[in-house]
């Protein structure tokens, strides 16, 4: 079972990644307008700076 | 942009139309040389509307940033240079939709930050449930594990559930503790209580080496909860920022008149007593004021409920929410925005809204019930095992066991997911409510009130019968200068078409023109040079033809009638109370067939008449608008504001309906009614559950894994049973 001694680091790793880059997402304004983004995939419109 | 439809490109939303103007500089902040300004846009609702009001707008000298948010409808505009505000908002109604600049410092922020808060702590509670299962199953699952390995994984448990359930719990350790401290329980007492017993049994059974840890159970509590809350943050945040926007549409700013002559707009927030306005023809007033100088009429209708404008002479007092109509006026402030109601409305206020923090919502109830019956469970439970003979640390396992079972898990979110559930379905049909116990209260009415103008009639009145054809081409002509409702009716009417030449204003009596080189007067019977015959008329003179009179009425709106109808399907009586004069509420009380009218109502006796409703046992549902409703609004059990409201009015209200069809109310209340049947059978089902889990735990028999199925299974059903309400089907879904 000395397995699990490298796999419990490794998935707390993970989920902490997953963790951050979730965090990092919420504050890159990435859910304030779910509505607006779906919608402005389909302009042709360079982004804005 | 010409050659593009008005409004929006899919014709998913109608067009907007300005009611009145709104300078929209007082909300200009600026920063080292860039001014910004927050827009509500309303009327948007694809990625063409995106990106046509976007390209408009950037196309505008100076502009930098202009980016709107789809999802609240808030436009933010940085521009440098000497651009007029006005021209930002202009450009935006010229599309076809409404635009007004509103408030940047709204208390809408905190709301935002709270729920992102929720949302990482929901986040953490979820990654934190994933990662102690993935270590818990084998466990469940495979009898073979040695001790050691047992213990190694729980101790890996704990490493990860300890910290997610110290930081995602917080918000419920607060509220309990707020609870206990007033002296109350809540349905967070029982849930902390839980959470952490769990946590510290399974430290105890993890240190010595145990067979059972709770790890599990005590975040995947915190999950299930945490994604109720985080629902029910996130709609009352959009349903709060969808009634602002709303509001945003109707105030005003005002424009006030320096010491020196110069003139600023500023917000009708900063107007303070004693400031000198101007309130030029269309606009509205934000602050009670006295007239000081000019002559002209005002519409009262939002006021007192009267659809007949009336004269505004020097030395009156106008309240706040009268429009001005034809000529500019000063007027002096005589109170801030926040306190422009007269003193007694504003007392009503005060004392429906204690009456209403009084209810009991059914989900405090049954917590009052629940809480302490657990609490007696898990106590009997613990002296019984000992009493039998069992190791203390034993008694104490399965006394808590007992709590972790009973699931504060289907009981709190029993209420609450039925709550986030009819809410969405209100908010995706335009409605909002503005407070938590409102659908109750709703659910609960058996008597409806309607205020008449605005409410139950279009608020603007409309020509009737036919007077000579070519006669409101004519008037037209005339009317189409003028934003008294009577030409604006005439003008409506006419249609599009040609302005008569020189045209005059004349404050309370008409306008006059040259039509085809004659000399034309639209306005009273005295103004035109005849008798009149009383009632809402206009009497229409042109040099060498008989003077012709037009006739108005403020129409009920068209669906009136049936929502009646529907409503006393419902089982519901209706009553009709109006500030307005006798003849005109019988009128529309006999075409929208309601029997029971009272006309010539006072703020206070409106108020009056609802108190007397309530002492005989009625629980009241009152709708209306006005100023003049704000008291009724407050005292009754419960009540509905449409979206053109005044803001004392929609504050007063438990649901504000946008849009402008009656309909609405009949459907809120089947929305009401439906949400308050799957809270009862939340409810029921929890206590059912609790009936066979219990006597499981208090026999010891429930072990982990029992604990985590039971407790996701009860979860689930509660929620799918209130989810029942986003795919209910309406009466009438053709809105």
């Amino acid at each position: 079972m000395n397995v699990l001694l490298y796999m419990m680091p490794a998935a707390l790793l993970l989920a902490g990644i997953a963790l951050a880059a979730f965090v990092w997402s919420l504050r890159a304004g990435q859910y304030d307008d779910p509505a607006g983004s779906a919608a402005r995939i389909l302009t042709d419109k360079d982004p804005l700076p | 942009m010409t050659g593009v439809a008005a409004g929006c490109p899919s014709g998913l939303a109608p067009v907007s139309t300005a009611a009145f103007v709104q300078d929209p500089s007082a909300f200009v902040t600026e920063n080292r040389g860039r001014r910004s300004l927050e827009i509500m846009v309303r009327g948007a609702s694809c990625g063409g509307c995106l990106s046509k009001i976007e390209s408009a707008v950037v196309a505008l000298p100076g502009v930098a940033v202009a980016r709107l948010n789809l999802s609240t409808g808030r436009m933010h505009v940085e521009w440098t240079g000497g651009l007029q505000p006005r021209r930002i908002t202009e450009t935006i109604t010229k599309l076809g939709y409404g635009a007004a600049a509103c408030d940047l410092a709204k208390p809408d922020d905190r709301n935002v930050s709270a729920e992102r808060r929720l949302m990482v702590a929901m986040v953490v509670a979820g990654l934190a449930t994933m990662m102690v299962m993935v270590v818990s199953e084998p466990l469940w699952f495979s009898p073979d594990v040695t001790p050691e390995t047992r213990t190694l994984m729980h101790w890996a448990s704990a490493l990860v559930a300890i910290p997610a359930t110290a930081f995602s719990g917080v918000t419920f350790f607060q509220s309990a503790l707020s609870a206990l401290r007033r002296g109350r329980l809540n349905m967070d007492v029982p849930i902390s209580l839980a959470v952490i017993l769990a946590i510290a049994i399974s430290l105890y059974e993890t240190a010595r080496g145990g067979e059972h840890a709770y790890f599990d159970a005590s975040v995947m509590l915190l999950f299930f909860l945490l994604i109720g809350r985080f629902f029910d943050a996130r709609l009352r945040r959009r349903a709060y920022a969808a009634a602002n926007a709303l509001a945003a549409l109707q105030t005003a700013s005002a424009t006030r008149i320096g010491p020196l002559g110069a003139v600023e707009a500023v917000r009708a927030s900063d107007v303070r007593p004693g400031d000198v306005l101007l309130i030029a023809a269309g606009e509205r007033l934000a602050v009670d004021a006295e007239v000081i100088s000019g002559a002209s009429d005002v519409d009262l209708r939002m006021v007192t409920g009267e659809v007949e404008p009336s004269a505004a002479y020097s030395g009156q007092l106008l309240h706040a929410g009268a429009v001005n109509l034809s000529a500019p006026l000063r007027v002096r402030a005589a109170a801030p925005a926040s306190q422009s109601l007269t003193a007694e409305i504003g007392r009503l206020l005060e004392a429906g809204e204690q009456k209403k923090s009084s209810f009991r919502r059914i989900a405090d109830r049954a917590a009052e019930a629940y809480v302490p019956q657990v609490h007696i469970a898990a106590g009997l439970t613990f002296v019984t095992w000992l009493v039998l003979g069992a190791s203390l640390s034993q008694a104490a396992f399965i006394a808590i066991t007992v709590l972790i079972i009973t699931c504060p898990c289907a009981i709190a979110l029993a209420a609450p997911m039925v709550q986030v559930a009819a809410a969405g379905r209100l908010f995706r049909h335009g409605a909002y409510l503005s407070s938590g116990d409102a659908l109750e209260r709703i659910a609960a009415v058996d008597h409806v009130v309607f205020d008449k103008t605005g409410t139950l009639t279009l608020g603007e009145p409309r020509l009737v019968g036919e007077p000579t054809p070519g006669a409101i081409a004519q008037a037209a002509m005339l009317a189409r200068a003028s934003r008294h409702p009577f030409s604006r009716a005439i003008a409506q009417a006419a249609g599009p078409g040609p302005v008569a030449d020189s045209i005059v204003e004349h404050p309370g009596e008409g306008v006059s023109g040259i039509i085809g080189g004659r000399s034309a007067r639209l306005g009273s019977a005295a103004f035109a040079g005849v008798a009149g015959q009383g009632g809402s008329e206009l009497w229409l003179a042109i040099e060498g033809d008989t003077p012709i009179p037009f006739r108005f009425e403020d129409a009920l709106r068209p669906e009136a009638r049936d929502t009646v109808a529907r409503l006393r399907r419902l089982g519901l009586s209706v009553e009709l109370l109006s500030g307005d004069s006798s003849a005109r509420v019988a009128l529309a009380a006999a075409e929208a067939g309601i029997d029971q009218w009272t006309a010539a109502a006072t703020p206070v006796s409106k108020a009056q008449r609802l108190a007397d409703l309530e002492k005989s046992g009625r629980k009241v549902l009152m709708v209306g608008d006005g100023l003049n409703d704000a008291a009724a609004l407050a005292g009754a059990h419960a009540s509905l504001a449409p979206g053109g409201a005044v803001d004392v009015s929609r504050l007063a209200s438990d649901c504000v309906y946008s849009g402008d069809s009656l309909k609405s109310v009949a459907m809120i209340i089947d929305i009401a009614r439906a949400a308050r049947q799957r809270m009862r059978e939340n409810f029921a089902f929890a206590a059912v559950y609790n009936l066979v889990a219990v006597p499981v735990a208090m026999a010891g028999w429930a072990t982990p894994m029992v604990a985590a199925a039971a407790m996701s299974l009860s979860s689930a059903i509660v929620t799918l049973n209130a989810l029942r309400l986003s795919i209910m089907k309406l009466e009438d879904d053709a809105r």
